[in-house]
């Protein structure tokens, strides 16, 4: 091919798509409807992949937890409810036998009703833990002060409570000094948690801590402590190991045998949030080359349509001397211009329909250069794949049947 | 000598009946000649011009176009052959109806792969030939029966064929037209040009200086009067 049959090839394609402009655009139409599905949901997921890494760098980048069950266990989940738990021991001797940790908080996890007065909350997350929880997790105190390790000791029944809480139960008053009611046992608000924002659509403010051995001495002592661990700075695996390794002593594994116990990292979250991509990719593949498919066939079907329309501007073509590239090209470049068209206008609404996203909600969609180009390939391939029929048709028509052709 | 046939023989097959449409055609056309191909339907004048004009090959025998043997070439050198060779007029005109007459005539060009400036300039100069050159830009439906033969005649001239082949080219004009565009095929033989006419119509044949005359695929009459009267 060269350029003066591409010129040709571009000057009769635009004429005969102005002629059929309405035919042209719901020919197109699966083709649109498949390029902006691929390009609607890879601005979506990209824009979901920058919120999520920032919201999971956010968990602390250097710390790991080690807990009873993995995250997102899922089926498995029964086997690991044998397993003994976890205990502030085990968090002690992590602080004390693994060199490159840098700090350690056992934390017990529940959920209770906190009141005040005549004014109470929904059930909020209750943490217990240590005064460490502190560093290990950026918290923060904004007013009054974290519990010291003397309250700890003497399982004083003291708390920090979060900005949610302190909105819900104190409209007016200041909170420090009074006593609120957690679970039913009597607190001591000592502390004011800085704000935190939420995270995956989770209140992290709607929160009390209180120390992990008043939790025990009130609640009970059955449930598994989580450890989060914080590594020194780039020791993260050699801590990751060296807490591995104790933890398996404490237990008394056997060399060959799996551990009991779980080490969770952002990585498991991050894989199991691209696991879920992967299925909305999976889907846009399926939603998109279905529609790729069809636009494809209606392409073809358009062409062909095309061709027995101008049968006889192909024979007077072939006569005056076009030979069968020339035609076949011809063709082909109208087939490529009609799918080129459809995979513009698919990606325009589904930048739109990603823009409409970010405005409406607060998923900011991003659109990469690179899905536009996938968008105008993908299309450009249909238009290729499914013009080379008719288009040999028509190369191999035999002028003096088509000349006479009325 | 421009156009040898040697025992030409046509047979179409249709279905499993062959149809012979040129039985034996012995044929010689000079350079510069002005023929006129003669003959009631049926009797292969059609497929006589379609096989000069490269636009199928025969069944038997041999043609020499300009000393080649075009008996069997393939498809795309036959199509090379008529984009430089040989310049069509049809009775319908067959002129591209979304084009400009312009872009009409600059189509063989575009085929032989000449630049745009040069095609345009040559194209404009055909029409400028026939004397059309203030309808350049005007489609084939804003112009008159006569003036679209008249295009039909520029894209014809415009790659300086060895031969210009007319299928009743006035068979579709009034008598009037009619006399204007044989007015044009005379100067254009004068100018040194060699025409070949299909027609069936006695008064258009006489402007020729040769009539051959078919009837069941055969020559009946070669008359060559030798001048144009």
């Amino acid at each position: 091919m060269n350029l003066r049959e591409i010129g040709e090839g571009i000057r009769m394609a635009v004429g005969s798509l102005r002629m059929h402009k309405v035919r042209a655009i719901l020919t197109t139409l699966g083709i649109i409807i498949g390029v902006m599905t691929v390009i609607t949901i890879i601005s979506l997921i990209q824009g979901l992949n920058r919120a999520v890494s920032k919201q999971i760098a956010g968990l602390g980048a250097n710390v790991f937890y080690v807990q009873k069950y993995p995250w997102f266990a899922g089926e498995e989940w029964f086997e690991y409810r044998n397993r003994k738990n976890l205990s502030i021991e085990d968090a002690q001797a992590i602080a004390e036998l693994c060199p490159s940790v840098e700090n350690v908080a056992p934390v017990l996890y529940s959920g209770k009703v906190i009141k005040f007065k005549d004014r109470s909350t929904e059930r909020v997350d209750i943490r217990a833990t240590t005064p460490s929880h502190q560093d290990v997790s950026n918290t923060t105190v904004e007013r009054g002060r974290f519990f010291t390790q003397t309250e700890l000791n003497h399982r004083r029944q003291v708390c920090i409570i979060g900005q949610t809480i302190v909105k819900g139960l104190f409209p007016d008053e200041a909170p420090l000094g009074d006593h609120i009611r957690i679970g039913g046992r009597k607190f001591l608000v000592v502390g004011i948690q800085e704000k935190k924002g939420s995270m995956f659509g989770q209140d992290m403010d709607a929160v009390a801590i209180i120390p992990i051995t008043t939790f025990q001495k009130l609640f009970g002592t059955r449930r598994s402590v989580s450890i989060m661990v914080e590594a020194k700075p780039k020791l993260f695996e050699m801590a990751k190991d060296e807490v591995t390794s104790l933890m398996r002593r404490r237990r008394h594994i056997p060399p060959k045998e799996k551990n009991d116990f779980a080490i969770n990292t952002q990585d498991t979250i991050m894989n199991v949030y691209k696991s879920l991509t992967s299925i909305a990719f999976l889907v846009m593949i399926g939603v998109s080359s279905i529609s790729l498919l069809v636009g494809g066939i209606g392409i073809m079907n358009i062409m062909l349509v095309s061709v027995t329309e101008r049968t006889r501007e192909i024979g007077i073509r072939k006569a005056i001397g076009a030979g069968r590239k020339d035609i076949l090209f011809q063709f082909l470049i109208e087939a490529l211009i009609l799918s080129g068209i459809g995979g513009i206008i698919g990606i325009g609404l589904g930048g739109g329909a990603g823009k409409l996203v970010s405005a409406l909600t607060p998923l900011k969609a991003v659109i990469p250069l690179w899905s536009i180009i996938l968008g105008l390939g993908f299309s450009s391939a249909v238009g290729l794949i499914f013009g080379i029929w008719p288009a040999a048709k028509a190369a191999k028509l035999n002028p003096i049947v088509a000349l006479r052709y009325e | 000598m421009l156009i040898e046939f040697k025992g030409v023989e046509k047979i179409y097959k249709v279905g499993e009946v062959e149809v012979p449409a040129l039985r034996g055609i012995d044929l010689q056309i000079e350079a510069n000649e002005y023929l006129a191909i003669m003959g009631p339907s049926g009797s292969g004048k059609s497929t006589l011009m379609n096989i000069i004009g490269c636009l199928d090959s025969p069944t038997k025998g041999s043609y020499v176009f300009a000393g080649q043997e075009v008996a069997n070439l393939t498809d795309d050198e036959l199509a090379q052959i008529r984009n430089r060779k040989i310049g069509f007029v049809f009775q319908t005109f067959n002129l591209l109806p979304r084009a400009t007459a312009l872009h009409n005539v600059e189509l063989p060009l575009v085929y032989s792969g000449i630049p745009a400036s040069e095609r345009r300039r040559k194209a404009a100069e055909a029409l400028e030939s026939v004397g059309l050159g203030d309808r350049i830009n005007h489609r084939p439906n804003e112009l008159s029966g006569g003036q679209r033969q008249r295009v039909a005649l520029a894209r014809a001239l415009v790659n300086h064929p060895s031969i210009i082949l007319a299928d009743e080219p006035t068979g579709n004009l009034d008598s009037k037209t009619g006399a204007e565009i044989m007015e044009i095929f005379k100067t254009l033989h004068q100018k040194g040009n060699t025409i070949v006419l299909v027609t069936h119509e006695e008064y258009i044949a006489q402007c020729s200086q040769r009539r051959l005359r078919l009837l069941d695929g055969r020559v009946q009459d070669d008359t060559n009067s030798g001048e144009i009267p």
